[in-house]
């Protein structure tokens, strides 16, 4: 992935780089439940913001709506200046947001390989016409030439379909993915065979490969150990230095503290604090959010 | 097009589309009911209803009666021929679930499994009384229509205007209503039916519940069975006729009332099938016969297209309609 | 053209490989497909030279397998050209039920109009063509040339394909199912109401052949002739199938049958797949009918019934669906079977049924599995299996 360093924009200190992603006074209700009440946040270019909150405060409800799984019923969702809410999901990807699912959604019945090599597809071109007659072809480069002699001498005269390349620079760079995010050596095991830790990686190696700006973790640690949280740690940063940004949601503090730029909190559909971890840590609200209000009894 | 066909005759038009919706409706139960609780379009129950016209015939046979037959015979022969065919179908109904989708049950089979294990259901049944049995019993069997005799003169009620209402229309609609609103109670009333409701609404959580879902299940094959059964005895009072393959259409035009009602929604079935009846008459006065069948299929594919949900909502599992 | 790389062989997945009939497998899917090029050529055109023979198979005790060993037997050249026919149909209904996963129980539509297409414009005696020859005085005896009329099928099958599907390919799955049986009947009721356009119940003679090489190549009784030109049709759609399913497209595919919503997220627009695999599937069963129109010469409604239908997806489902090769057996068991054993032919429904059933039940994955699929149904039963346990 592109290397791009980033200079007055950091975000270590929630500094005043552009918004990449508004939530803008998002208002979701399912009959008479009000999952969301008048949301507003925004995601930074290159931060890695953390969205989190007592259970059942609609942190992933909110996901689901960036994503385009749910449409709001008022508000709007602004990806790069354009608006996405009520978009399909298939075109929220191809603006460059990808996600990965609380309960690990892959493809059991496909390996890690061709997982990651579905999100691959999603930037290429090849459809069914395609596929079948391999029309559009392009001159092909001395290293891109198939190695038998016979097909070598064709696709001298006749280029190589699109197809091909792009079959090819589809399995490159889902190798790529897999090794990132450190999966490679069973790149071939099919996905339900996987272990935990390798299935959550792969998720996210997956969604990496459809080459998004914003990648959107959901609980990407639920069930880690603390070596494989602080492994995930160095991936989630790993994945902003190279020219991302990423919004997570975590249960897990110490995660989210060490990791995390800046963290908003909802509960109960309510944006209740947004800031600095460490502002947001000592935030009364935040506390009582979690812990509950302290017994008048017990006080006195 | 002959509007004026349609116009002339509307009354008994619009008497003999709810005679033959009455049965459709009866049929459809069958098929909601299993859906509502299955999930699953039992390809099957059309041949349930057609084991239930050759149940006629066979009780009317072995009694003897025919068109002479006095009175007190004639209610005997109807009751036992009722109860009969009944009993048979349910029967059928019961075995196919046994023999056929339970195993497939078990196995947690996806749903083109089970509709590929319902059409050859379908067909073998359809075979044994089309060729089987032939070949051990001879005739009636066979492959060729057969006559049964209906007992029940068809006369004059009473004349409502220039509209003819006779004694079969009025049992075959009625009997389709009461029967339908006998299962209405019993689904909405009972301990049983509230197993059925709930199964049909959340099969795991009425699981915990201590509803035994196999159970359920065969009673509602039984049910749906059952009114097949008794839809196959009107069918015989109105058209005097069977055959191996008979079930087809009609099972087709059933399903159509049932989805067109709201597949899984009891009272839906009795609307669907009664509209479904009109439309069909009025679509024969108005173009010809043969577009009588192709209505139903337009209907089912109009519905299913541009709302799938059926003109009262799927709902099983709901009390109300 | 070494576009197709062998795919890398997967590890055994702890003796739940069940090969054919549930005999412990060969892996010979396996060891083929791990072969190089050079060792696959030869054994390829070792079969298809053999499947080119057939017709003139008299070697016993080979010839056992032919249908016109007695006297009432059918025609072998045209049994073969039925099963290569349906073997056509069970590819394209393989690619809407196999791989794209929808439930499609109305394909004898697009098989009726690929045949009433070339029926339609390409005889003489068609009501559509005598009055084409009438308006524009274009003298007695004129229809569209054959070749001609393929196009024109193909592309009334793709518009059906698309106007069906448009609407329902975002039903539920059974719901797909009964609107599709619903529109292979308007099909054929329709041929057999609009006499203006298709002759009504008495059908339309006079179908074109195929241009020939020589005199009468394509007459009615050289079926081993038609049975070449089918099996190179085969052939070709074979070789098109393959490299979309091994393609972009066909991992689309499998990713929407897997978790649509899931695939949807990840950039895969499912509407637009299932669309054209409606569409593939809708081009090769209108192949299959003009084929088969051409041959018999002659179409009439009866011969496009619902059961039909039916016998398509069984062919497919017992055969194996997800894959080509089971779904092709399944076509040539259906087609074969009742044809050898003719003599018995009152009973054939019946055991036909009765083979549905058990299949199903017994052996739910078809006789010649996909690998992917026999592991979907393990998959399936274990689930049910902790369920039933767990409560």
């Amino acid at each position: 992935m592109s290397e791009q360093t980033l200079e007055s924009g950091t975000n270590k200190s929630g500094g005043n780089s552009e918004a990449l992603l508004v939530v803008d006074n998002v208002t979701l209700r399912f009959g008479g439940v009000v999952a969301l009440d008048e949301v507003a946040f925004e995601i930074r270019k290159g931060e890695i913001l953390g969205l989190i909150g007592p259970n059942g405060a609609g942190k992933t409800t909110c996901f689901n709506v960036m994503t385009g799984v749910y449409t709001p019923t008022s508000g709007d969702i602004r990806f790069d200046g354009t608006k996405v809410s009520g978009i399909k999901p298939h075109k929220i990807n191809a603006l460059g947001i990808a996600r990965t699912f609380q309960n690990i959604r892959l493809f059991p019945e496909m390996t890690a390989m061709e997982n990651v090599m579905v999100g691959a597809d999603a930037r290429h071109k090849t459809s069914v016409v395609g596929a079948l007659f391999r029309l559009y072809r392009v001159r092909a480069k001395e290293h891109e030439l198939p190695e038998n002699p016979l097909a070598r001498s064709f696709a001298k005269v006749f280029g190589v379909s699109r197809h091909t390349l792009e079959e090819r620079a589809g399995r490159k760079k889902s190798m790529e993915m897999l090794r990132f995010v450190g999966i490679a050596d069973r790149a071939h095991e099919l996905a339900r065979n996987l272990p935990y830790g390798y299935q959550r990686r792969l998720e996210i190696a997956r969604a990496l490969a459809t080459e998004p700006k914003l990648l959107c973790l959901d609980e990407p640690a639920a069930g880690f150990n603390p070596a494989e949280k602080a492994d995930l740690m160095n991936l989630i940063r790993r994945i902003r230095d190279s020219g991302l940004t990423v919004l997570l949601i975590e249960h897990d503090m110490k995660l989210v503290m060490g990791v995390t730029d800046r963290l908003v909190v909802l509960e109960f559909g309510q944006k209740i604090a947004e800031g600095l971890p460490a502002e947001v840590a000592r935030n009364p609200k935040v506390i009582a959010a979690y812990l509950g209000e302290p017994d008048d009894a017990a006080q006195a | 097009m002959d509007f004026n066909a349609l116009i002339d005759n509307l009354g008994g038009h619009t008497l003999d589309g709810l005679t033959r919706g009455s049965i459709y409706a009866l049929v459809a139960l069958g098929y909601t009911m299993v859906y509502g609780v299955l999930r699953l379009i039992n390809f099957a129950h059309s041949e349930v209803f057609m084991v239930g016209t050759w149940t006629v015939l066979g009780v009317y046979t072995v009694l003897g009666v025919g068109a002479g037959t006095g009175m007190g015979m004639v209610i005997v022969a109807t009751l036992l021929a009722f109860v009969a065919a009944a009993v048979v179908s349910a029967s059928v109904a019961l075995a196919v679930e046994r023999i056929a989708y339970r195993p497939l049950r078990k196995k947690n089979a996806p749903p083109l499994i089970f509709l590929i294990t319902a059409i050859g259901c379908s067909l073998v049944l359809v075979e044994v009384f089309g060729h089987v049995l032939k070949v051990f019993f001879g005739p009636p069997f066979g492959r060729a229509p057969v006559n049964v005799p209906s007992p029940i003169q068809t006369a004059t009620l009473m004349t409502i205007g220039d509209v003819r209402i006779t004694n079969t229309q009025v049992f075959i609609i009625l009997g389709a209503v009461l029967m339908m609103f006998a299962l209405d109670q019993f689904v909405n009333r009972s301990r049983l039916g509230r197993g059925v409701r709930a199964v049909a609404q959340d099969p795991d959580t009425a699981a915990l519940m201590g509803v035994n879902q196999d159970r359920v299940i065969m009673l509602v094959f039984i049910l749906g069975g059952a009114m097949a059964g008794v839809a196959a005895l009107l069918f015989t009072l109105q058209f005097d006729i069977t055959k191996f393959d008979i079930g087809f259409i009609i099972g087709i035009k059933a399903f159509t009332a049932a989805v067109l009602g709201g597949i899984g929604n009891l009272r839906g079935a009795l609307v669907g099938g009664l509209l479904l009846g009109i439309v069909e008459v009025y679509a024969s006065a108005v173009f010809s016969s043969n577009w009588a069948d192709v209505t139903a299929f337009i209907v089912l594919v109009l519905v299913l297209m541009f709302r799938p949900t059926g003109l009262l909502g799927e709902s099983l599992g709901k009390a109300r309609a | 053209m070494s576009d197709n790389k062998a795919p890398v062989a997967e590890p055994a997945d702890e003796g739940r490989k069940a090969g054919f009939l549930g005999l412990p497998s060969l892996g010979l899917a396996d060891r083929f497909s791990s072969l190089p090029l050079w060792a696959k050529l030869p054994i390829v055109l070792l079969v298809v030279s053999f499947a080119f023979y057939l017709p003139n198979l008299t070697i016993l005790p080979f010839a056992y397998i032919r249908t016109d060993l007695t006297s009432g037997g059918s025609d072998w050249g045209g049994v073969l050209f039925l099963v290569v026919i349906y073997m056509i149909v069970a590819i394209g209904l393989n690619v809407v039920i196999g791989l794209a996963g929808l439930l499609d129980l109305g394909y004898i539509g697009f098989y009726a109009l690929g045949a009433y297409s070339v029926a339609i414009f390409g005889s003489p005696s068609s009501p559509v063509t005598q009055k084409i020859a009438e308006r524009f005085d274009l003298g007695e005896g004129w229809a569209v040339p054959f070749v001609a009329c393929i196009p024109i099928a193909l592309g009334i099958a793709l518009a059906a394909g698309v106007t069906l599907g448009a609407p329902t390919l975002r039903l539920r799955g059974d719901y797909l199912a009964i609107v599709t049986m619903g529109f292979g009947e308007i099909i054929r009721i329709l041929s057999r109401n609009v006499g203006s356009v298709t002759n009504g119940s008495a059908g339309i003679i006079g179908v074109p052949s195929p241009p020939e090489p020589s005199e009468n190549y394509f007459s009615s009784i050289e079926s081993a002739h038609w049975y070449w030109l089918a099996l190179v049709v085969l052939i070709l759609l074979i070789f098109l199938t393959r490299r979309l399913e091994n393609s972009r497209v066909g991992r689309g595919w499998l990713a929407i049958r897997e978790d649509e919503d899931a695939a949807a997220v990840m950039g895969v627009n499912a509407f637009k797949f299932k669309l054209w695999a409606f569409a593939i599937g809708a081009s090769l069963g209108a192949i299959a009918g003009l084929l088969f129109a051409s041959k018999q010469a002659y179409v009439e409604p009866t011969g496009f019934a619902l059961n039909l239908s039916f016998l398509f997806v069984a062919m497919v489902v017992i055969g194996g669906s997800g894959n080509m090769v089971g779904a092709m057996l399944g076509a040539f068991l259906i087609t074969y079977l009742p044809e050898r054993f003719r003599e018995f032919q009152d009973w054939r429904p019946f055991a036909f049924g009765v083979a549905m059933v058990m299949v199903m039940v017994l052996r739910p994955q078809g006789l010649v599995p996909s690998r992917r699929r026999a592991r979907e149904f393990a998959d399936r039963k274990h689930e049910a299996e902790e369920a039933a346990a767990d409560v």
